[in-house]
């Protein structure tokens, strides 16, 4: 589901240039499973799926896969269409340092977007 | 070559509200009935550029928009700079009135957006019989806090860009691009902690659920917009308020939190005709 962040938020893209400095351990969780993004200096440079043995992150954002999926639609519906409207339904979770989250907010909005386009 | 001017004037306005004297940025176009519109939290008055563009209001309607203090061209008044900033209900009905007073207004027509969809109420309750008739756009009673907004004013996050942010996920995904950006934008020129000291009014003092039965649309007509796509105000939240109220709701699909400038050419297929009931009753 998140594979392809090493492409479209590669080294020297529009979405990585948003975030200069950013070095981020992301872990995104679809239900049961981990997904592990490391970020360095604003670009996905790898997307590891769990489980983990010792997982070290800064940053958890969990939702059920159809919350995902219905996020991740090339056109969302009203209330999956961003990832504060599935915090007021209550449909996502973020756990951790939220400090590289929100100081990046927007960053991570388009990060989000390269995957409706690419999937 | 011809440069397209438009028919938007903007000056100041030197006007005292309880007693703190302000100047007042404001735009208007258009003659005939008064139509004020009120900007949304952390914005100004430059999200109403096309009511103010559009000739066939402008022909029928006097089309104002003021920047509440701290906001857009109103800056805050002389030696409060450094003050906490938190939005009363009080203190904004009563910069609305200030305006409409300084303005000699006979019986204006109010539209806000927002937490401008919110003081409208405030004016149906506490002052009735002094408006023609209200818009709530994006109106509910309340709206329960559903995130920090203490992240919107911190040293170490740029309130520019997490406000900007904030007001991108709110607007519908088919709304225009360009528009979009440029609501954004203004969010992200705001001044540091205006828009989280506007949440106190909107989130907390401006809480409305225990006195919207008391408000009589009998006295004041009320006109409610909401776009679909918003999460703050949700269809839902103003569909509660539209039945409390006993008046009717229009739920604008594909539209979000900032109908009149996320998509201003859909938005005004919804307000000319509300505006021309207003004008015929």
């Amino acid at each position: 589901m998140f594979q392809t962040l090493t492409h479209t938020v590669a080294p020297g893209s529009p979405v990585a240039a948003m975030a200069p400095g950013l070095d981020w351990q992301l872990v995104l969780r679809t239900g049961p499973e981990d997904h592990a993004v490391t970020i360095r200096d604003g670009a996905v440079m790898q997307v590891t799926q769990g489980p983990f043995v010792m997982p070290s992150w800064h940053t958890r954002i969990s939702a059920s896969v159809e919350e995902w999926r219905a996020f991740l639609v090339p056109v969302p519906k009203p209330g999956h269409h961003d990832i504060i409207a599935l915090l007021r339904r209550g449909a996502v979770q973020f756990d951790g340092d939220l400090h590289p989250l929100m100081a990046h907010l927007m960053y991570v909005k388009r990060m989000f977007e390269t995957l409706r386009v690419a999937e | 070559m011809t440069v397209f001017i438009e028919p938007i004037t903007g000056r100041y306005a030197h006007i005292e509200i309880d007693g703190t004297p302000h100047r007042i940025y404001w735009e208007e176009a258009g003659a005939g009935i008064p139509l004020i519109c009120l900007h949304t939290a952390g914005s100004d008055g430059r999200q109403y550029r096309a009511v103010l563009n559009d000739a066939e209001i402008t022909r029928h309607f006097r089309v104002m928009v003021f920047d509440m203090p701290r906001h857009g061209k109103s800056s805050p008044p002389a030696g409060t700079v450094d003050e906490d900033y938190a939005l009363t209900s009080d203190a904004y009905v009563a910069q609305i009135l200030a305006f409409c007073d300084a303005m000699e207004l006979a019986a204006p027509v109010v539209m806000g957006c927002s937490i401008g969809g919110r003081i409208v109420l405030h004016l149906a309750l506490r002052h009735p019989d002094r408006f023609r008739a209200l818009i709530g756009l994006q109106s509910s009673a309340r709206v329960a806090p559903y995130y920090d907004t203490s992240w919107l004013d911190r040293a170490d996050v740029h309130g520019g860009r997490i406000c900007g942010a904030i007001a991108y996920g709110l607007m519908a995904p088919q709304s225009p691009e360009a528009d979009r950006d440029e609501t954004r934008w203004h969010y992200m020129q705001g001044g540091p902690g205006v828009f989280k000291g506007d949440m106190w009014f909107y989130k907390v003092d401006g809480d409305m659920t225990d006195k919207v039965a008391q408000i009589d649309p009998g006295r004041v007509p009320i006109h409610l917009l909401t776009g679909e796509y918003d999460y703050s105000c949700t269809p839902a939240d103003s569909a509660v308020l539209a039945r409390t109220l006993g008046v009717d709701l229009t739920v604008m699909p594909e539209m979000g939190h900032f109908p009149m400038s996320e998509n201003p050419k859909m938005f005004l297929e919804y307000l000319r005709p509300v505006l021309a009931g207003i004008r015929s009753a």
